[in-house]
């Protein structure tokens, strides 16, 4: 029972950093279906942002200073985003080949302009002392930076679904996501909705980057690839567009990874990569995905 | 003044050459309908005009031009557009369908429940699962919110049970003394009760536009709508 309590709430935390890396994906390819390769890179942006802030600007590693870091290292996640769809992907709507290439290409670039300037060795993220302790569940014994994780995408989950259900921009997003030529023809300029989703989508993921090198207990450019690929099944778990089918999707796809690492060393990947293919045979649009655009 | 006066406009789809140096003038303070058989072009030509598909040629709102212009701008210079296929947003409520439209600071929705009362009714139903006439009148009440300088309005009766398509016809009507309309119709009878400029269109182009009354005896323009003995 102890091991089950500890293997579910740490899988919950995981799940939590996929639900960060996945919501902007879901919410950009469910807007304005680009498929956005780069999108690593905003979760990378985020991470050496975040460290940036906390070995340049800040002195102590205390609670001040990590959430400090999760704050600019989201805000820099998302400007760069912003700047991305500004500067890149605002020419190619329409042209998904073109931006499939064209976000790899800066990924590539990004990645490697990383790596030259910071190497790909692991940089440890300053974080406060009580990371390292644990909460007794039962007898199971907690990592306490496990219920950060899940505190943090529940919040931005709150706040991201509020925006859509309670706000105008919201609005103009639920609506593009099923017609945006029609918003157009309602005299809605949805471009500016999509450089919300955009700036929301590389929020979150620019957060979750501070998050995972914390998780990881280090920054390195070589953390986007694997993180933007589990970023990828829990899009197309969950059903492009919908906030719910990720984070959904992201709580079983954390879960099912540690069981199955738990009980089949090795093999949480392949049963995911399995799992996938059983959606994507039996509910092509996702678990909470609609059918069409 | 013409309210929306197209120069020469042609549209390729897909290879094909859709319309073909349409020229046409549509007059404000008029309902014009725009009549001819499936395929000839009139959804197109409304598309082109809202800037939803790419098109050469002149297009003026008012004498003034919209050609390249976004759609979204095309819309905010004060063109209300109801599409074909209703383009409601089915996940949305009613209430939100309407919200979503408004762009003026005083949305007319006096004007909308009074021509649709059963909306009022149901503003938190979502829209996908109301009826194909309550999604119309939807559809046609985003276009009449705002204070728009003609509506364009593409089959408006399209698909409908005959109680719901003299329901349409009859807010419609009052619609039209509202504002410029330019109409896209099948349904001859509605067009005869409302329209007092007509374009008709075959095979991509225009071959008759002016007073319903000089298209009575117009054997050819018929036979080209597939109508015989006048539109009575």
């Amino acid at each position: 029972m102890d091991t089950f309590v500890l293997i579910t709430i740490t899988g919950i935390g995981l799940g939590a950093l996929f639900f960060l890396v996945a919501s902007g994906l879901s919410l950009i390819y469910g807007l304005m279906g680009v498929l956005n390769f780069a999108h690593g890179t905003f979760l990378i942006v985020g991470a050496f942002s975040g460290l940036w802030i906390s070995t340049k600007v800040f002195t102590t590693a205390n609670t001040w200073t990590f959430l400090g870091a999760m704050v600019f290292g989201g805000v820099a996640g998302g400007l760069f985003a912003l700047i991305v769809e500004r500067l890149v992907i605002t020419r190619l709507y329409e042209r998904h080949i073109e931006q499939a290439l064209v976000t790899v290409g800066v990924a590539l670039v990004v990645g490697a302009i990383l790596s030259g300037w910071f190497g790909n060795d692991p940089r440890l993220l300053p974080t406060p002392h009580w990371f390292i302790n644990t909460v007794t569940i039962g007898k199971a014994f907690i990592p306490v930076d496990r219920f950060l994780y899940i505190g943090a995408s529940f919040f931005l989950f709150v706040v991201l679904a509020s925006i859509l259900r309670f706000t105008r921009i919201g609005l103009i997003i639920r609506a593009g996501v099923e017609n945006r030529a029609m918003v157009g023809a309602l005299g809605i300029n949805v471009r500016l909705a999509f450089s919300a989703v955009f700036f929301m989508g590389g929020f979150a993921a620019g957060l979750g980057g501070v998050l995972v090198a914390a998780y990881q207990s280090g920054v390195t450019p070589l953390m986007s690839g694997s993180w933007l690929i589990y970023g990828f099944i829990v899009v197309v778990v969950g059903g492009m567009g919908s906030l719910g089918g990720s984070a959904i999707a992201a709580l079983l796809i954390g879960v099912v990874d540690q069981f199955t690492n738990y009980y089949m060393p090795g093999l949480g990947d392949f049963v995911i990569v399995f799992l996938l293919a059983a959606v994507l045979l039996t509910r092509p649009q996702g678990l909470m995905g609609k059918v069409g655009r | 003044m013409n309210a929306i006066t197209l120069s020469d406009l042609n549209v390729f789809l897909s290879g094909s050459h859709v319309l073909q140096s349409v020229s046409l003038e549509v007059p404000s303070n008029k309902v014009t309908a725009l009549l001819g058989r499936n395929g000839v072009g009139k959804t197109t030509t409304l598309r082109a005009i809202m800037g939803l598909i790419p098109s050469t040629g002149k297009i003026d709102l008012f004498d003034k031009s919209i050609n390249g212009m976004p759609t979204y701008k095309i819309a905010q210079s004060g063109i209300g557009y109801v599409p074909e296929d209703r383009d409601i947003f089915s996940s949305l409520s009613v209430a939100e369908n309407l919200s979503l439209a408004v762009r003026d600071a005083n949305p007319n929705y006096d004007l909308v429940y009074s021509l649709f009362p059963e909306l009022s009714h149901r503003g938190s139903q979502r829209a996908g699962t109301l009826s194909g006439g309550q999604q119309q009148m939807v559809a046609i009440a985003r276009a009449l919110l705002n204070k728009n300088r003609i509506i364009l309005i593409d089959e408006p009766t399209k698909g409908l049970a005959p109680k719901l398509v003299s329901e349409v016809a009859e807010a419609l009507s009052k619609v039209a003394n509202e504002t410029t309309m330019l109409l896209v119709e099948q349904n001859l009878a509605l067009v005869k009760s409302v329209a007092e400029h007509i374009i008709v269109m075959a095979q991509g182009s225009v071959i008759f536009q002016g007073d319903p009354n000089n298209l009575e005896n117009d054997e050819f323009v018929h036979s080209m709508l597939g109508v015989s003995g006048g539109l009575h």
